[in-house]
């Protein structure tokens, strides 16, 4: 399995020899550049972390103390703030909703999105180009030019609540996934191909026992990418999602509850921290998938 | 699984031999051709049918719809049955405040003016992200390009606020530029006036506060693109440089700026596309300001066609912002991605 999913990652960039770069370079260049880039780092470590920070302890304090003490230590510290947000179930219900139309979304965007990829890939007939140039410009329609007759479409065929959402957002998200996995099905080598169907499998067994399992990560990367942007939304879940909190994504949600308690903005950013936390961490865990997609979907 | 690669690179039966050596496709053994062909088009109406169902639903039927609503006056509560056609009305309202004399100069004031402020700070954005944004991002990257402890963690750091939802880093700075927020404070702190109308109301300040904050969401990107550039730069080349006396400056300037220059032209896409369609940051950001004062295209769109109903002329803007953004978009993949694409891997070699 090794020796056969190596030649996946061919599309994907170069990865830097590391061991090599560094060796030589660092004993020569003078030590005293290293603090520039230190430095650098610095500034931008806290220029970045700075807001987050304040956010995250701003949560633990009183509204008089962040009006007279906004930047040293909350004093007291007020665990209540993320305490009650934790123990109403509007929070763990937006948060179960959020995960849930991430996770059937990202689902449903790279099944779809391989099982087209596949075809566009790897057969030949008349209107692939065709087709593949339709996704291609799919990329150029954001959800910000369809999302008023988008509306209208959803009520008509009465598709409200997180069904609502979670259609269109794979529909929606289809286009990046099969501009990333198609030049990286296609670098598959056709040998495994020939020799599948040699073997007297079809097109679909070799699809489901060699191509997926070959295409694993290429799979990640776009599942990653269309989780982020699920978890993300903002735009439909406004239009869709109206009423009762508990039935809201988390980002509609904040700022519903922004809306609610506009004086308390402790609790604000209480919340906003609680929602934020979580995914930032495994986001950034996936740093490298993310990056690689991003490149992949503009040069493929 | 190893079984059939071994048969792929080992002897090969003749007959599948010569199939494959063609320029047919590969195809499963089957003896008879037009149950093939049959056979090859189910499979295909199977693989991709659903992603088309779904796309041409809910992508391609909304954006027409959105290109037919246009050309009505149309409050998006009655039917559409009973909206008025009034050609391309909306986008002469849009764009010179229709050609009704009458109603000229109120339709001036009430759709021509609050777009055209919308198109310039669309316009701004897009332009001030590649003259602030690139070179900021790139000299980062150039220096943070070398090994010095906790380069990993500070990448990931950096990256952060890419991966932030926009509601959540626009709460964030909403609270922090509060006129009687903590960036006042800091401001009046170092002895400087804070802007007189708050920041993000102020009628200048506005705009390049909404600036800042895009430039501390999405600047992560540039940074962590380039290096991702910077790495597959091969250190042979930066140590003969140096060898030969180029200064650290000329180094970069020479090689690694050049030879990252394809991964500078991707940003530069994805910099132009997101500015293009920039919603949900300004949108948290109190709706493009209370007077507008840093509203987008696609704010406006919202605010005109879903907040005051009126769908026929918030549909006119989304065209507009699609013409746009393709218009943008095409011409930079014709003209200046092309080259990078050449060498994409074309087809797989032939037996």
């Amino acid at each position: 399995m090794t020796a056969t999913s190596s030649p996946a990652t061919a599309p994907q960039r170069p990865v830097s020899p590391p061991h090599r770069r560094y060796a030589k370079g660092e004993k020569r260049s003078s030590d005293r550049s290293v603090y520039l880039s230190i430095g650098v780092a610095l500034i931008g470590v806290a220029v970045t972390l700075g807001p987050i920070i304040y956010l995250v302890v701003g949560g633990l304090r009183t509204q008089q103390d962040l009006s007279t003490n906004p930047t040293g230590i909350p004093d007291p510290i007020m665990w209540s703030n993320y305490g009650n947000i934790l123990t109403t179930d509007i929070f763990w219900r937006q948060a179960a909703n959020s995960l849930l139309v991430a996770t059937l979304t990202t689902a449903g965007v790279v099944l779809f999105g391989t099982m087209a990829a596949y075809p566009l890939a790897r057969y030949r007939f008349r209107g692939r180009e065709g087709i593949f140039l339709m996704f291609t410009t799919g990329l150029m329609f954001p959800l910000t030019v369809a999302v008023l007759p988008l509306y209208l479409l959803l009520r008509d065929l009465g598709l409200s609540g997180l069904p609502g959402l979670i259609i269109p957002q794979i529909a929606f998200g289809l286009p990046m996934t099969i501009i990333i996995l198609r030049p990286f099905l296609r670098a598959l080598p056709t040998e495994l191909e020939e020799a599948a169907f040699m073997d007297g499998v079809s097109r679909i067994g070799f699809f489901w026992r060699m191509l997926l399992p070959l295409a694993k990560p290429g799979m990640v990367t776009v599942g990653v990418l269309a989780f982020i942007a699920s978890w993300n939304a903002y735009l439909l879940p406004l239009l869709l999602l109206t009423g009762d909190p508990r039935g809201m994504t988390l980002p509609l949600g904040i700022t519903t509850f922004q809306g609610q308690y506009a004086s308390a903005t402790t609790l604000i950013m209480a919340y906003t921290s609680l929602a934020m936390i979580p995914a930032l961490i495994f986001f950034l865990v996936m740093e490298r998938r993310i990056v690689d997609g991003l490149t992949g979907a503009v040069k493929g | 699984m190893t079984a059939l690669e071994t048969s792929g690179t080992g002897t090969v039966p003749a007959a599948a031999a010569s199939a494959a050596a063609g320029d047919a496709p590969h195809t499963p053994v089957t003896p008879n051709p037009r149950k093939a062909k049959l056979r090859m088009w189910a499979e295909l109406t199977l693989f991709l049918g659903p992603a088309l169902v779904l796309f041409l639903t809910f992508v391609v039927y909304p954006v027409i719809s959105a290109a037919r609503y246009s050309l009505y006056q149309w409050n998006g509560v009655e039917q559409f049955s009973d909206a008025t056609f009034i050609g391309f009305e909306n986008y002469a309202r849009a764009l010179f405040g229709g050609t009704d004399p009458a109603t000229k100069s109120a339709f001036m004031t009430a759709y021509t003016e609050p777009f055209q402020a919308a198109f310039s700070h669309t316009i701004a954005i897009l332009v001030l992200s590649l003259l602030i944004q690139l070179p900021l991002g790139l000299l980062i990257a150039l220096v943070l390009n070398r090994r010095f402890p906790g380069r990993a963690s500070v990448r990931v750091i950096m990256f952060a606020p890419y991966v932030l939802s926009e509601v959540i880093a626009g709460i964030m700075w909403l609270i922090i530029f509060d006129p009687n927020g903590v960036a006042t404070r800091l401001v009046q702190a170092v002895g400087l006036n804070p802007p007189a109308g708050g920041w993000l109301e102020d009628q200048t300040w506005g705009f390049w506060t909404v600036f800042f904050i895009i430039t501390w969401k999405y600047i992560g990107l540039a940074v962590i693109l380039f290096l991702a550039g910077l790495s597959g730069v091969p250190q042979e080349l930066q140590d003969a440089a140096s060898i030969d006396g180029a200064s650290w400056w000329q180094t970069q300037w020479r090689i690694n700026i050049p030879l990252i220059a394809p991964t500078i032209r991707i940003w530069v896409f994805l910099s132009l596309i997101g500015s293009i369609q920039l919603f949900d940051m300004v949108w948290v950001l109190n709706q493009g300001g209370t007077t507008g004062q840093y509203s987008t295209i696609a704010t406006y769109m919202m605010q005109i066609g879903f907040f005051r109903s009126d769908w026929g002329f918030g549909s006119a803007i989304a065209v507009i912002m699609f013409l746009l953004s393709f218009a943008v978009a095409s011409f930079y993949m014709l003209v200046v991605l092309r080259r990078d694409n050449a060498d994409r891997p074309k087809k797989v070699k032939q037996a």
